[in-house]
């Protein structure tokens, strides 16, 4: 018998798309029956006031939750959000609710073992609900008390060998697609650049000092699985710098309709036959490609790799040898100066370990954003607000026509003194013995 | 209950301390057939809806089954996906950035079965558990906030609308009919945990109306300052108010007109809340990519200004959907996402296309940026 009745969220419980109410109202009736005789650490009707609290959501077309209040554990600033509920007496299970973000295993590959260990110890001292994943990319365990806080971030630790992500003003839990562990498009390793840079900058991500927080996410490609161009204020997407590799056999098999184009994603309508023309070299943004003899030419130094041609036929079209990647800085959702996409700063860098390269690019852009950033404002919004010159002055790069869509609009240059020969300082009497005023 | 300590001593808390230790490390997770061919792929292709082969240079071949579901997820849930990895996939499996999970096998006879497995299992209350599908040119799993479910500043469930929203699209969820794979995302609201500002449709909650003004207790839960400077528009002014019993209290102003609803001061200022249960709900965006394929990314527009929270089921927000999906299945050109059909056909004929009201509210009237998007040619459609 459930504790509360839920007649609106009932609702979504049929239909095919699986239900969250469902699963909810399977935990509750599950900790309820607790047939492994866990010793529960939190409310054993914590699954049942959630659906309490939100039923009454539903019914009042408005949130029942509180700001968070400062918990955490010991020497971090991040990886607990506390929350609340505005409606303790009804809801004693979900009172207090705090959220832990424990930083995900780069690419989300899981054993069970590891999985299997997790539920055990959120089934104790938590209320037995996740996200898999949040936003951002962390194993979100969702509900938990702050008594439980320090208890459970010790066996994540010593027992799991597993650390929280990040919250508030810092380096947030990095993530990244799934690269080449399954991707023949992956131009670099996204697991193994990310994993570092996690594990190096550790201070960064659980000790705030940042203005605002601040993202990395890493796509092998252009075709940005991880939308890291529209949300890291870095983002590290895999491109390549010499010829796209042609297999003219397979080409041919294409062609031919012996291989279903664009990897067989387009099946469940008949588009006709595949038409090499109108499919891939009608449709090349900077049209550098061309059939001659029955056989595909690039002019590869027209090309923007932009992806197209590859995700059609990818027996027969791979990315190039000479990989890295580009780095995008300053995307950001809307709050609070408006959305930005990522910039292109650097075109072109080698990812190879030690990574020294693209740490030097990542601490000159920390650099210049502490000094310059005010209090809760994005790398982009500084950007935006002091130019991009300013950016490429402070990370040493040279500007270069890759950094811009077109050139600016306006002459209204701001030249520096240095620029000018003779610099500034000039002598009005000099000026004045030959123009009278 | 008796508290079960875990080792750790509160009076001591630096006593073995653990920190800063990272996350496990990426490859101890690979399944064999992953650590094998890492960086040897060849090619892949989807064999059918949500089921996908990739195939190495070593002649490996490994073939994910790709489930979709709620990302709100019990730990009962979890280790069901456990048993169904154990008895199919060796105990590994992953999960994608959009909360898919991908269950992996590497040889074709073990699809079928894993198959079967995945999709004869449902819930109580009829839904499934693992649908399969969520590849190639068809819908996939919406990514999305907490919503209601744990969060205190939404203007909009999360779970609920995506809930709602991906029974309506279920059957692109497992077929490959589309132009091209279209993405829909939730955030729940303007601060967009789920980065949602460059999706084919965004779904995203709003509140209408300005932050009411808790005088009594303004000054005792916030930093004033910090409230004033948290305001985009500067329409958050100090003030000296006189409460009902005579004290006079430091507390704030706010000028209406300037407010944009973006709650960043709530944010900041617990005593100016904003929720409203008519004041909130959603607004639908349309035409985003993170895809550099053939054209750059593009932000999503805002194609409807404002639909009501309607709970359980959000029918307002479905069927607004719905139509963009039908009337993109139908205009757009293969391989066209929503955003380049409606750039190829014009802005003026999609909300035609789409049976969409234009109204003042979707000309863009925030910043320097407003002005690009207004239209500088004589080139229009009637």
């Amino acid at each position: 018998m459930a504790k509360h009745e839920t007649p609106l969220l009932d609702q979504l419980e049929s239909g095919p798309w699986p239900s969250f109410v469902s699963d909810l109202k399977q935990e509750a009736e599950a900790r309820a029956k607790n047939e492994k005789g866990i010793d529960y650490q939190i409310p054993v009707d914590v699954c049942d006031d959630l659906l309490g609290v939100l039923e009454l959501s539903f019914k009042h077309g408005r949130t029942h939750w509180k700001h968070g209040g400062i918990v955490g554990v010991f020497g971090y600033g991040g990886g607990v959000i506390g929350r609340y509920c505005d409606q303790p007496q009804m809801f004693p299970g979900v009172a207090h609710f705090h959220t832990m973000r424990v930083n995900q295993p780069a690419g989300k590959f899981y054993t069970t073992e590891y999985l299997k260990q997790l539920c055990d110890l959120w089934d104790l001292r938590g209320s037995g609900l996740t996200n898999m994943h949040g936003s951002t990319g962390d194993i979100i365990l969702l509900g938990t008390t702050t008594p439980q806080l320090e208890e459970i971030f010790f066996e994540l630790t010593h027992n799991m060998n597993q650390d929280l992500g990040g919250s508030g003003s810092n380096l947030r839990t990095p993530s990244d697609c799934v690269g080449q562990a399954r991707c023949e498009w992956s131009c670099y390793d996204t697991q193994a650049l990310c994993h570092d840079l996690t594990v190096e900058y550790q201070d960064e991500l659980h000790r705030p000092a940042f203005p605002y927080k601040f993202k990395f996410k890493f796509d092998g490609c252009p075709n940005c699985c991880v939308a890291s161009i529209a949300r890291a204020d870095i983002s590290f997407i895999g491109t390549w710098r010499d010829d796209i590799k042609i297999d003219q056999e397979a080409v041919a098999a294409y062609v031919g309709g012996e291989v279903p184009p664009n990897g067989g994603a387009h099946s469940g309508r008949d588009w006709g036959p595949f038409d090499i023309q109108k499919e891939v070299i009608g449709l090349c943004p900077t049209e550098c490609m061309w059939l001659e003899g029955g056989k595909l030419m690039i002019d590869d130094r027209e090309c923007t790799r932009c992806m197209h041609c590859i995700s059609v036929m990818p027996r027969a079209l791979r990315i190039g040898d000479d990989r890295g990647c580009s780095i995008l800085v300053g995307a950001k959702a809307p709050i609070l100066d408006g959305a930005q996409m990522g910039s292109l700063l650097v075109p072109f860098i080698k990812v190879e370990e030690p990574y020294d390269e693209i740490k030097e690019v990542i601490e000159s852009i920390w650099d210049y954003w502490m000094e310059e950033g005010k209090n809760r404002e994005r790398l982009g919004e500084l950007m935006k607000r002091q130019g991009f010159q300013r950016l490429l002055e402070m990370t040493n790069i040279k500007a270069a026509p890759q950094h811009v869509q077109e050139p600016r609009h306006n002459p209204y240059i701001f030249w520096k003194e240095e620029e000018v020969e003779g610099g500034f300082g000039r002598d009005v009497d000099e000026f004045r013995k030959h123009h009278q005023r | 209950m008796a508290f079960i300590s875990s080792g750790y001593n509160p009076d001591k808390p630096m006593e073995n301390r653990i920190t800063d230790i990272g996350p496990r490390k990426y490859d101890e997770f690979y399944p064999p057939v992953i650590k094998n061919n890492k960086g040897k792929w060849l090619y892949h292709e989807i064999l059918e809806p949500g089921v996908l082969v990739h195939v190495s240079e070593t002649g490996d071949e490994v073939y994910t089954v790709r489930v979709g579901g709620a990302r709100l997820m019990s730990v009962t849930h979890i280790r069901e996906i456990c048993e169904i990895a154990d008895k199919h996939c060796d105990g590994y499996l992953r999960f994608t950035t959009r909360n898919n999970i991908e269950f992996m096998v590497d040889s074709k006879e073990k699809v079928e079965p894993l198959k079967q497995d995945l999709t004869s299992r449902k819930f109580d209350g009829g839904s499934f558990k693992f649908p399969v599908g969520g590849t190639g040119a068809g819908v996939t799993n919406i990514v999305h906030t907490q919503g209601w479910i744990h969060c205190h500043t939404p203007a909009t469930d999360a779970s609920g609308p995506v809930k709602a929203t991906m029974d309506v699209l279920f059957d692109d969820f497992q077929d490959m009919r589309l132009p091209a794979q279209l993405r829909v995302s939730l955030a729940c609201c303007l601060n967009m945990c789920g980065a949602v500002h460059c999706s084919d449709i965004a779904i995203l909650g709003y509140h209408r109306k300005p932050p009411m003004l808790d005088h009594e207790y303004l000054d005792k839960m916030c930093e004033i300052p910090l409230a004033i400077a948290s305001c985009p528009t500067a329409a958050i002014k100090p003030s000296k108010v006189e409460l009902a019993d005579g004290t006079k209290v430091n507390s704030v102003s706010v000028n209406e007109p300037r407010c944009m609803f973006c709650g960043n001061c709530y944010t900041m200022c617990p005593a100016m809340p904003l929720a409203d249960d008519v004041g909130d709900g959603i607004v639908i965006m349309a035409g985003g990519k993170v895809s550099n394929r053939i054209t750059a990314p593009k932000f999503s527009k805002v194609v409807v200004a404002f639909l009501p929270n309607n709970a359980p089921l959000w029918p307002e927000t479905t069927d607004c959907i719905k139509k963009i999906v039908e009337a993109y299945a139908e205009g757009a050109r293969k391989y066209e996402r929503v955003g380049e059909w409606a750039e190829r056909i014009g802005w003026e004929r999609f909300f035609e296309k789409c049976e969409l009201e234009f109204t003042h509210h979707l000309i863009d009237d925030f910043r320097d940026p407003a002005y690009y998007t207004w239209r500088q040619t004589t080139q229009f459609k009637f």
